[in-house]
């Protein structure tokens, strides 16, 4: 503050030599940070990456040609892609009605949308089957004597991997929705634009990029679903095992190989996720 | 197509907010149908469940000798990983919005990886370095090391991620004000900096937490669920579903699902305390 009164505030250019000033203390923690993250992550993931490639192409390929590892990756891309559009079309819905409406009890709901990401998979498995399961569940019974099974199916894997991606899009709408204000949409409705037009032609071109980064996100959580999915599912082979129940089935059977080969194209898509999101990321911050 | 019956939205309540119309009224009621059916009902299932055989049952489910002994490892585990965390990841996020080096950005893709990364996948990548024929010689597959090391993993971005944006956000003219009265670095890191970084890291904290006291899938292959030395409370509830004891599993599931809501509370006040202040 002394400073401002003294002298008058310095043009912009020293912030970078401020930055430079390092004592030893400086590449102490740039070593500690490094070597931690290197053995953390960096080179236990690499090594799975080396794992897989061991004997060229031979374990990918062979991962093709059975086809009970095809179906439980057919059904992961499914289960992902059903759940995502579910919470895509949900998590727009809430973020509109908890930026752009009042009603009672919304602090209540917006707090407890983030439960899913602070709750056990196993304890989402367990709830859905105590309400959805077929033998004793609370509604259960009734839904399999219309016909239709939900625990030990695949209803069950898309419950599951919708609730625990439950609040990936909303954290990524809510707060670009509140930034963009409504005075665009004020515009539009007093040229005439009903709400549907105004939600098409305004609301969701100002909101698609961070759509779009919780699709990706939401995808990626999906696609890796342990936990929920292996109480829901039943883990029968050929019909609701998944592509990661497959990699826990092939390591515990001593198919290291194959396990190792599941989890590289599962870790491939995933990173390849949040790369696309912080390009993404980096281009609109760039703007 | 109802919003334009209601006037101008805005001029007698404060911006950007409207009384529900009829279209928002029907989306309000369709999300909480379908959220009640995904979460809430659920969970309450799991709560009917535990306290249906009452407290007797509940306590002795949850103080099963087994159990219990579940349970403590992995609260320790979660709190002690959180501990690391919280050094750990302010010292990471200071390196990544601070320091300028080659490769920097590489490091703040990694950050990322422990959330991409399937859970089983996090177990299997954790073994290759860290289980029997690790090229380091150090084997934790199988102890109760494995379930630290795992929490640890899986736990990386939370705090690393909260107060990335807070230290970029800072400004670093009070930090030179503070310099040019004659301040240490360490004094103006204490008095300047940490205060303003504190609820990114009380949150960041809170998450990573929760994060370690429901983890299940990085656990699978490296821990081996040895009962009395690397079962955690979630392999417990897994156990007692297979062995169809609904409410022995309900039991210990809704002492995590207290732990969670806690959680939640904890995070809504430090967001709250937050926003007042700015």
């Amino acid at each position: 503050m002394i400073d401002t009164i003294v002298a008058p505030p310095e043009p912009s250019a020293p912030t970078r030599q401020r930055r430079a000033r390092k004592g030893p203390v400086t590449y102490l923690v740039r070593l500690l940070v490094v070597a931690y993250l290197f053995l953390l992550v960096a080179w236990p993931v690499s090594l799975v990456v080396t794992h897989t490639f061991e004997n060229g192409l031979d374990a990918l390929r062979t991962l093709f040609e059975d086809p009970d590892i095809v179906h439980a990756m057919r059904l992961t891309v499914v289960a992902a892609v059903v759940a995502t559009v579910i919470n895509t079309v949900f998590g727009v819905s809430v973020s509109l009605l908890l930026v752009r409406t009042e009603f009672p009890g919304k602090r209540v709901l917006s707090a407890l949308l983030d439960l899913p990401l602070a709750i056990s998979p196993i304890v989402v498995g367990l709830a859905l089957v105590l309400v959805y399961g077929g033998r004793g569940g609370w509604f259960g019974p009734t839904l399999e004597s219309w016909g239709l099974q939900i625990i030990f199916s695949t209803p069950g894997i898309i419950l599951a991997t919708a609730f625990v991606a439950l609040p990936l899009v909303i954290r990524e709408v809510v707060p670009v929705l509140g930034e963009v204000g409504i005075e665009q949409e004020q515009a539009a409705q007093s040229l005439g634009a009903n709400g549907w037009q105004t939600f098409w032609r305004i609301t969701l071109p100002g909101i698609r990029w961070a759509i779009v980064y919780g699709v990706v996100l939401t995808l990626a959580r999906s696609l890796g679903e342990f936990g929920a999915v292996k109480v829901v599912s039943g883990n029968i082979l050929g019909e609701t095992r998944t592509a990661t129940l497959a990699v826990e089935e092939s390591y515990l059977n001593f198919n290291q190989e194959g396990a190792y080969a599941i989890a590289f194209l599962l870790a491939s898509v995933s990173v390849a996720c949040i790369i696309v999101v912080s390009i993404l990321r980096a281009r609109a911050a760039g703007h | 197509m109802s919003t334009t019956t209601t006037g101008w939205p805005g001029l007698s309540r404060p911006a950007g907010s409207v009384t529900l119309t009829r279209t928002s009224g029907i989306g309000l009621g369709l999300t909480m149908t379908w959220f009640s059916l995904l979460v809430l009902i659920p969970l309450a299932a799991v709560i009917v469940t535990a306290t249906e055989g009452g407290w007797t049952n509940f306590w002795s489910a949850i103080t099963n000798e087994q159990t219990s002994r579940a349970i403590v490892l992995t609260l320790l585990a979660a709190t002690a990983v959180t501990v690391v965390n919280v050094f750990m990841g302010t010292a990471i996020a200071w390196v990544l919005v601070r320091d300028r080096f080659w490769g920097r950005s590489a490091l703040d893709v990694l950050i990322d990886i422990p959330f991409a990364l399937p859970t089983i996948v996090a177990g299997l990548v954790l073994l290759s370095l860290y289980g029997n024929d690790s090229p380091l010689g150090i084997n934790v597959a199988n102890t109760s090391w494995s379930v630290y090391l795992a929490f640890l993993f899986v736990t990386l971005p939370f705090i690393v991620r909260m107060v990335q944006p807070v230290l970029e956000s800072l400004d670093l003219d009070i930090e030179e004000a503070a310099a040019s009265l004659g301040a240490s670095r360490f004094t103006t890191f204490r008095r300047i900096i940490l205060p303003s970084l504190a609820p990114a890291i009380a949150a960041g904290a809170t998450l990573s937490f929760a994060r370690g006291v429901g983890e299940y899938g990085s656990l699978v292959l490296l821990s081996g669920n040895l009962p009395f030395e690397s079962e955690v409370a979630s392999v417990r509830i897994l156990g007692a579903i297979e062995n169809d004891n609904p409410a022995a599993a309900a039991s210990v599931a809704t002492l995590l699902l207290v732990v969670s809501l806690l959680v939640i509370v904890a995070l809504d006040v430090i967001q709250r305390r937050v926003a007042r202040r700015d």
